[in-house]
């Protein structure tokens, strides 16, 4: 007879950005359990009209960041283990989006801003032109390799206070975008990327408290890409003017 | 009470550098007037001055010393993180610069007593 799992209280976030509250929730503890497979499980067994996000369930699409006791993180690899709080579990929508419904936030501002932020490839040749060999070891590619990993999950951004006090800034992603994008050998506007980063919601609005690079769940460090902006326009400023 | 999120070491020296700097900024309009009364009123700055004996005011001056010196380092600290090429070890200079100001301020308050 197989025994009866351990039930944990889970508070879970039900309306929108202007109206709702947290509904408590019993939910059986497993073992490997995840948090996004508790936000499953009440949705499947106890309320079907849960609304929520998420795809792949393996930590590489991005879609299922949500604030776990107070926390962001991504939940498909957050284990329960990990962050259960006297049985008690606490899930909210995403910090500094706006919300659609429940876990669901609306992410068009976080990448509005990825765009406004320039982080988009600015081209050298054409496409017939033979493929340029970069070195690995070259100390612009190992800076731009080191943030080509971020899945846009927007857990930086909502882990940041900067973000919540200027609507404005372009946020932790954004800017390492934009650093991966200047330290791209193969990129041909340079200048448009730090025009971009140095307006008014730019790079040198941080304030260096690093709780982007600590709560990356990819283990990215962001802060050391807006640091390495902040250097760059700063000498483009004294250089050129600009 | 601190939000989750906030809960580590470089927010904490965030924080602590944002306080002090609040903490001198509200110092030093006192400091200059009463430096002032030298010129101005220099009776009254000698009765001032006497203050500066009670046992309180020596912890005061511990902990406006511990403020100034934790303020340097903490702005050497950002500084070195935004003009210099990075260095992995943000967390340990945080608490080195708060070790640093713990022991200039003690060293003063050794002193003064």
């Amino acid at each position: 007879m197989s025994s009866i799992p351990d039930m944990m209280d889970v508070s879970i976030w039900r309306g929108d950005g202007t109206f709702g509250q947290f509904e408590s929730f019993k939910v059986p503890a497993q073992e490997s359990q995840t948090i996004l497979d508790v936000v499953a499980w009440v949705q499947q067994n106890q309320d079907p009209t849960l609304t929520y996000r998420y795809a792949c369930r393996v930590g590489m699409c991005g879609s299922c960041a949500m604030m776990v006791n107070g926390v962001p993180r991504w939940t498909c690899r957050t284990h329960v283990k990990k962050v259960l709080v006297n049985n008690n579990l606490e899930v909210g929508p995403l910090r500094n989006l706006p919300v659609i419904k429940d876990l669901a936030t609306d992410m068009d501002p976080f990448f509005d801003k990825w765009v406004a932020a320039e982080g988009v490839h600015h081209p050298t040749k054409t496409r017939d032109a033979p493929i340029e060999p970069i070195l690995p070891t070259n100390a612009g590619r190992v800076e731009a390799s080191s943030g080509i990993e971020c899945i846009n999950c927007s857990v930086c951004y909502a882990a940041c206070d900067t973000v919540a006090n200027n609507p404005d800034y372009l946020g932790p992603a954004a800017l390492q975008r934009a650093w991966t994008v200047y330290n791209d050998s193969k990129d041909a506007n340079k200048q448009a990327v730090l025009d971009a980063v140095s307006g008014v919601g730019g790079c040198h609005n941080c304030h260096s408290q690093g709780s982007c690079t600590v709560h990356c769940p990819n283990g990215l460090n962001p802060m050391n890409a807006i640091a390495g902006l902040k250097r760059v326009t700063a000498m483009s400023f004294f250089k050129n003017g600009k | 009470m601190i939000r989750s999120h906030r809960t580590h070491t470089l927010w904490l020296a965030y924080i602590l550098h944002r306080v002090s700097g609040l903490g001198l900024a509200l110092f030093l309009p006192t400091h200059f007037y009463v430096l002032s009364l030298a010129l101005t009123q220099p009776e009254r700055l000698d009765g001032f001055l006497h203050f500066v004996e009670i046992p309180i005011v020596k912890v005061a001056e511990f902990g406006l010393v511990f403020l100034l010196a934790v303020h340097f380092f903490g702005g050497l600290r950002l500084m070195a993180l935004e003009w210099l090429p990075w260095s992995a070890n943000q967390k340990t200079l945080a608490a080195g610069a708060v070790a640093g100001a713990f022991l200039i301020s003690t060293t003063f308050f050794l002193r003064a007593i």
